[in-house]
């Protein structure tokens, strides 16, 4: 009868498959050995291929082998002609082939494979962009083949035009794999840069020029294509994240230009402090101080120990160069390295004095999104605000609009974002503590642009859930601080940039570690009340800033220390009111 | 008398391997086509010695529709006796594919069936009536297609010296006797091939078939009427127009019964509609809404909202409960669909009417998404060669497990035992009476004395050979369905499909378009409307289109034909008076899937077999032993199957011409007579 069905008893089975893989092992590992000793013995003959090539398309990951094949081919390529070398690397490809089809994300396949091709006599790049759009098109995310791709597509010479449209056909297949929008923000700059500026401001490097590099832009007319593409992207799936990752490196990527945004001298301490556009390692990068046209020979100094790179660099003038009041001074800070440098006066009868580009006149907080036109902006802003109102809970919407208000009015939108921010801790609590972090960043730019309008040197930011300080740098020039009421867990090292603070309130905080409260010359009155210190040990840094005679420590773990009156007398001994 | 050709034989010969379009969806098995053969030839050559069928079957089936050939191949497959019988010289009934010059036959048989009356001699059988027995007598006629009616609009001139005959005249007489000489299912087509050889090897030379269809040199030649006909054989003519879903029952009883293998598929690949007169694409998947043109953002927002919801739409009842005593329409209009939206869900994904009920249409809005992706952007799948192909892939699956199979061969009664009011045999054409214990039979074959209940619904069918598909686009090898929604809102959906050359189903240069739509009126006042909405119609044949730039952009109909199906589907056992092992197969309905009749086939199958599971899988040809002999009788192909993708796929493009329609005729021509 026909269809009958063959039946084997499972233990029997189980019982021949384990003695079908004792066997292959067995012939693998000896088959192995052979191939390591023919190694060592510095064999390089074809019967080293063949082996190589029977273990390698069982296991395609064994590097050493496929260095031993590289030696070999090496080797036989000197003793034949250009043909015979040519066919040699043909079946080469041939067997890669046949590997990546056992492991297709074989680290040592395609590293052999890109090897080869640069051997081969005539490379047949055709037939290798064929193999990427094979395998690309089984697995669209195998990043291997991505970036072999990116040097067959080097090598050969494929037009950029081309790759575009390929991106275009791999995004209208699936608008879900971020390797083809990635891809495509690599290729739009070289095809369709944006016209150099106007000015030659931007190719000869000067304190005044625009803070703002205009490396991988694209002109207007292709963003605007492109923004389209994206907003058909999110609009079909707005819980998809890949549109939006384009659609943020759209909006902006531009790199601020590095530069000295500050110099401040002060009389009394004969010390100048030195602020740049990013952290530098400044013993490292050339920093001449230049005084009454006489350069100095100084040591610079981060503000605080733990910071190896910092945005704030100090150093010590030599004693008496500065501290007569009735002498005028001209200070320069080459940054050599950059080609850069930075002047400040230090005019009779100050005390101190200072030079620097505001926050506001950098358009520093707009450096995340970067497109000129704010009419462009604005009319994303409308796009991000109609999708908002049809998925009033998707979170890479309400991000988007939160960036695309900071980068047009910062703070005419700062209720609104606030507002945002709240949804967004409701729908993605998972990110909550990433949201709150950003809403205080937002939030510290916001009060920094508020106190530079108002020309004042006091920072107040008191009851704003503030869960974590930054742009310190920026806060150089402050003498009195109120970060009251909010929920700090500590005063980072970089709060030791704060280098004109007189007056610190932080009452109502969680704050634990007083790590930033470092060396700072004018500090004099700290409140801490009601805050989470619970050690003596905490306090140690305290006695670094010298002018500190007030501190207000009520509400805190610590005041249960034993003789803590008399420990912290000891410690701070120049502290004259004390409250616990 | 006993065919032996079937239709589907030719495609496993020609195709061994189906892995190798990238559309083609289904992971087939190597197979023997030598054991199927091997298996067919013992079947049929002891019926071939014996004069008459074995007077005893477990259970007698009547018509090869695909109801009736799904019971078949389940009931065998589980170890019935089968006897398959068919009045028809084809297989498939209603569900038939045919050539275009079998399709003429057909339509000449047609003809002449609404003039011969038929005289009925009930003599015969008297005389095998044994007391205690009843008869149920059952009709010879069959009256389910009406309203048929052909034009052509190709040029009738002749396009060479050579006389040709006017094949609506040809239909030779044809006789029963003489078929099982001809072993072939076609005889018109057989003829063609005798007595036209050398004209048709020069066609091959002229028209290089390899490169199908390159379209500006196909548009310049003007297809007459006489190519027609001469490349007749290319064309496989579905009587019924239906697609198959992803995830439909038809598909997913394919799979499991591994019936899939004897035939091939290809992808729907575009899901269009047509809008004040154009045609354009619906989009209805994330890719196509991503890339649609037609749509504003906004719109694009809403659509991909609202179907993610249908796809869980049990999951919120709150969103649907107050609408489910109305219209789906409505519910479309709260959820704030544009116009342009509803349409598109309405008539392009859900494809119910303007009254369907709400629960209804997002079941149906689901079953279409659901079915998204299985194979490819769409949730369609048509078999290569048509329709008719899956019939005959059960029947083929009921005779590799032993079931009988004899084509223009009927029963004229059934022989009821009085005493329980069970059929216990049937009386044949041939006044042979053959005992079962249950008999299956196709609706058509039923008198109007055993109906309870006549109320049948018509469907209204149009299939036109035209010149050039409705939606150009960059790929010309592309089936499309196109949902037509009423000119006036008092008239039902025109459904179109739209089937390339690539599909097997008509010539190079041509598409063949298939219209369905349930009937208002006859076919051609149901459907000429949309036929002259979206193609240009000659007024005289051969008529070169008016230089009017609009009438140029449409595709010209070369041939037509119009006629109504009867659609019994709403039908079930109470609306007949008949014994209770009489089970009666409805015939194809106007849904576009086949679910009702697989849904109805399990119903049938449960009720003869209790016990048995609806059918299992066929075992795989490696699986299987022979008896007597070892592992050998395997064929040689079988070892080299187990080799890597890159290999199958370099043996499909050796072994397999069906990309070159040419050398398939060579072998469909010797195929039947080498295998006798």
């Amino acid at each position: 009868m026909h269809g009958r069905v063959k039946v084997k008893s499972t233990a029997q089975q189980e019982e021949e498959k384990r003695k079908e893989r004792e066997k292959k092992l067995k012939a693998f590992v000896s088959a192995r050995d052979a191939v390591l000793r023919k190694r060592s013995a510095g064999e390089h003959d074809e019967e080293a291929l063949q082996l190589t090539q029977q273990l390698l398309s069982s296991n395609p990951d064994f590097a050493t082998l496929w260095n031993y094949r590289r030696e070999v081919l090496l080797q036989l390529e000197t003793s034949r002609e250009k043909d015979e070398v040519q066919k040699l690397y043909e079946s080469e490809l041939h067997f890669i082939e046949a590997c990546l089809k056992v492991n297709p994300k074989s680290y040592g396949c395609w590293h052999h494979r890109s090897w080869v091709n640069t051997r081969l006599p005539q490379p047949d790049w055709t037939r290798e962009l064929g193999l990427c759009d094979r395998c690309l098109s089984l697995d669209e995310r195998n990043f291997h083949c991505w970036d072999y791709r990116r040097v067959v597509v080097k090598e050969s010479g494929v037009s950029v035009e081309q790759e575009l449209q390929f991106t275009d056909r791999l995004i209208g297949s699936n608008f879900s794999n971020y390797s083809s929008w990635h891809y495509r923000s690599t290729l739009l700059p070289q095809l369709h840069p944006q016209p150099a500026p106007d000015s030659a401001s931007n190719t000869s490097p000067s304190p005044t020029a625009s803070p703002q590099i205009h490396s991988h832009r694209v002109c207007e007319e292709q963003l605007l294509k492109e923004y389209e593409l994206a907003h058909n992207a999110f609009f079909t799936d707005p819980n998809d994240q890949s549109a939006w990752f384009y659609y943020r490196w759209l909006l902006g990527r531009a790199e601020r230009e590095e530069m000295i945004s500050c110099v401040y001298v002060s009389r009394e301490r004969e010390r100048v402090s030195v602020a740049f556009s990013k952290p530098v390692h400044a013993q490292s990068e050339g920093l001449m101080l230049v005084l009454d046209g006489q350069p100095q020979q100084v040591e610079w100094r981060s503000t605080h120990p733990r910071l190896r790179h910092s945005p704030v660099w100090l150093c010590d003038l030599p004693p008496g160069s500065v501290s007569d009041i009735s002498n005028e001074h001209n200070l320069t800070v080459h940054w050599t390295e950059k080609y850069t440098h930075r002047d400040c006066a230090l005019y009779t009868g100050c005390a101190e004095s200072w030079c620097r580009d505001s926050a506001t006149d950098q358009e520093l907080f707009r450096s995340e999104l970067s497109v000129e036109k704010s009419s462009v902006l604005q009319a994303e802003l409308q796009s991000c605000n109609q999708l908002l109102e049809l998925e009033p809970q998707n979170k890479w919407c309400l991000l988007t609009i939160i960036l695309l208000m900071r980068a047009l009015d910062p703070l005419g939108h700062e209720k609104e974002t606030l507002a945002h921010f709240q949804t967004l801790k409701e729908v993605d609590p998972m990110r909550s503590s990433y949201y709150s972090d950003l809403c205080s960043k937002f939030l510290i730019e916001n009060t920094i642009l508020k106190m530079e309008y108002a020309e004042v040197r006091v920072f107040s930011l008191s009851n704003k859930n503030l869960t974590t300080l930054c742009h310190l740098d920026q806060l150089l020039l402050v003498t009195h601080i109120n970060l009251s009421s909010n929920q700090l867990l500590r005063l980072p090292p970089q709060f030791a940039m704060l280098q004109c603070l007189e007056v610190l309130e932080a009452d109502d905080n969680a704050i634990e570690s007083l790590e930033g409260l470092y060396h700072l010359p004018k500090l004099e009155e700290v409140s801490l009340r009601n805050n989470q210190i619970c050690k003596l040990s905490d306090l140690e840094s305290l006695a670094s800033c010298t002018k500190l005679t007030r501190l207000d420590l009520r509400g805190n773990p610590v005041h249960k220390t034993a003789n803590i009156d008399s420990e912290l007398s000891q410690l701070l001994p120049l502290v004259t009111a004390l409250s616990l | 008398m006993f065919l032996l050709y079937f239709k589907t034989w030719r495609i496993p010969v020609l195709k061994i391997c189906c892995v190798h379009f990238g559309y083609c969806v289904f992971k087939c098995v190597y197979f023997s086509v030598r054991h199927d053969i091997a298996c067919h030839v013992t079947v049929c050559s002891f019926k071939m010695a014996a004069e008459d069928l074995p007077s005893q079957f477990d259970v007698v089936i009547l018509g090869t529709g695909l109801t009736e050939s799904v019971i078949a191949a389940a009931c065998s497959r589980v170890g019935q006796s089968v006897l398959h019988l068919d009045r028809r010289n084809y297989y498939a009934g209603n569900w038939a594919s045919f050539t275009f010059n079998g399709l003429l036959s057909w339509i000449e048989e047609y003809k002449n069936q609404q003039k011969v009356q038929i005289t009925e001699s009930e003599q015969v059988w008297r005389s095998l009536i044994d007391e205690g027995e009843d008869v149920v007598p059952l009709s010879s006629v069959d009256s389910s297609i009406s309203n048929l009616e052909v034009f052509c609009y190709a040029s009738e001139e002749e396009e060479k010296e050579e006389e040709t005959k006017a094949p609506l005249t040809s239909c030779q007489p044809v006789n029963a006797e003489t078929v099982s000489e001809e072993t072939t299912g076609d005889s018109t087509e057989a003829q063609d091939t005798v007595t036209e050889p050398s004209q048709s090897q020069e066609e091959k030379d002229s028209q290089p078939i390899s490169s199908p269809a390159d379209p500006p040199v196909e548009v310049e030649k003007k297809i007459t009427y006489q190519k027609l006909v001469k490349e007749g054989r290319r064309f496989n003519i579905d009587l019924v127009s239906k697609l198959m879903y992803s995830r439909g029952a038809l598909v997913d009883l394919l799979i499991k019964s591994n019936v899939s293998r004897y035939a091939e598929f290809k992808n729907i690949g575009h899901i269009l509609t047509c809008r004040n007169g154009k045609v354009e694409q619906v989009p209805c998947s994330r890719a196509d809404v991503f890339a649609s043109k037609q749509l504003t953002v906004v719109e694009k927002r809403m659509l991909m909202k609202f179907l993610t919801f249908c796809l869980d739409f049990e999951q919120h009842p709150e969103e649907y409960q107050d609408y489910t005593e109305k219209p789906f329409r409505e519910f479309l209009k709260n959820k704030k669909l544009t116009e342009n939206l509803q349409d598109f869900v309405l008539h392009s994904i859900a494809m119910v009417t303007q009254q369907t009920l709400t629960e209804e249409g997002l079941k149906a809005t689901q079953h279409f998404l659901r079915c998204l992706g299985r194979y490819g952007n769409t949730p369609f799948l048509f078999p290569l060669y048509g329709l008719g192909e899956i019939p005959q892939c059960f029947c083929r699956m009921c005779a590799v497990f032993g079931g009988i199979y004899c084509l223009r061969h009927s029963v004229q009664c059934l022989v009821v035992d009085k005493a329980s009011n069970k059929v216990k045999a049937v009386i044949d054409t041939r006044g042979q009476k053959i005992s079962c214990s249950h008999f299956v039979v196709e609706d058509s074959y039923i008198r109007d004395e055993q109906r309870q209940s006549t109320a049948y619904r018509q469907i209204s069918r149009a299939v036109l050979i035209t010149d050039r598909s409705v939606l150009p686009s960059e790929s010309d090898q592309q089936i499309s369905l196109v949902t037509i929604p009423p000119l006036e809102s008092s008239a039902p959906a025109v459904r179109m499909v739209e089937l390339c050359s690539s599909s097997m189903t008509c010539m190079p240069g041509t598409y063949l378009v298939h219209l369905t739509c349930s009937s208002s009126g006859t076919a051609q006042e149901d459907l000429a409307p949309v036929v002259s909405e979206l193609f240009h119609v000659s007024t005289i044949p051969g008529e070169e289109p008016s230089e009017g730039a609009e009438e140029r952009s449409k595709p010209a109909v070369l041939w037509v034909m119009y006629f109504n199906m009867r659609d019994t589907s709403a039908l079930d056992s109470s609306s007949y008076s008949l014994p209770s092992n009489v089970h009666v197969c409805t015939g194809p309905d106007g849904s576009l899937g086949s679910d009702c009749s697989i849904k109805l086939a399990e119903s049938v199958f449960h009720h003869i077999l209790p016990d048995e599971e609806f059918c299992p899988p066929a075992p795989n040809p490696e699986d299987i032993i022979y008896d007597g002999d070892g592992p050998q009788a395997e064929g040689p192909g079988f070892d080299e199957s187990v080799n890597t993708e890159a290999e199958e796929e370099g043996a499909a493009h050796e072994k397999n011409p069906s990309t070159e329609p040419a050398e398939m005729d060579s072998v469909a021509d010797t195929t039947p007579s080498s295998e006798e």
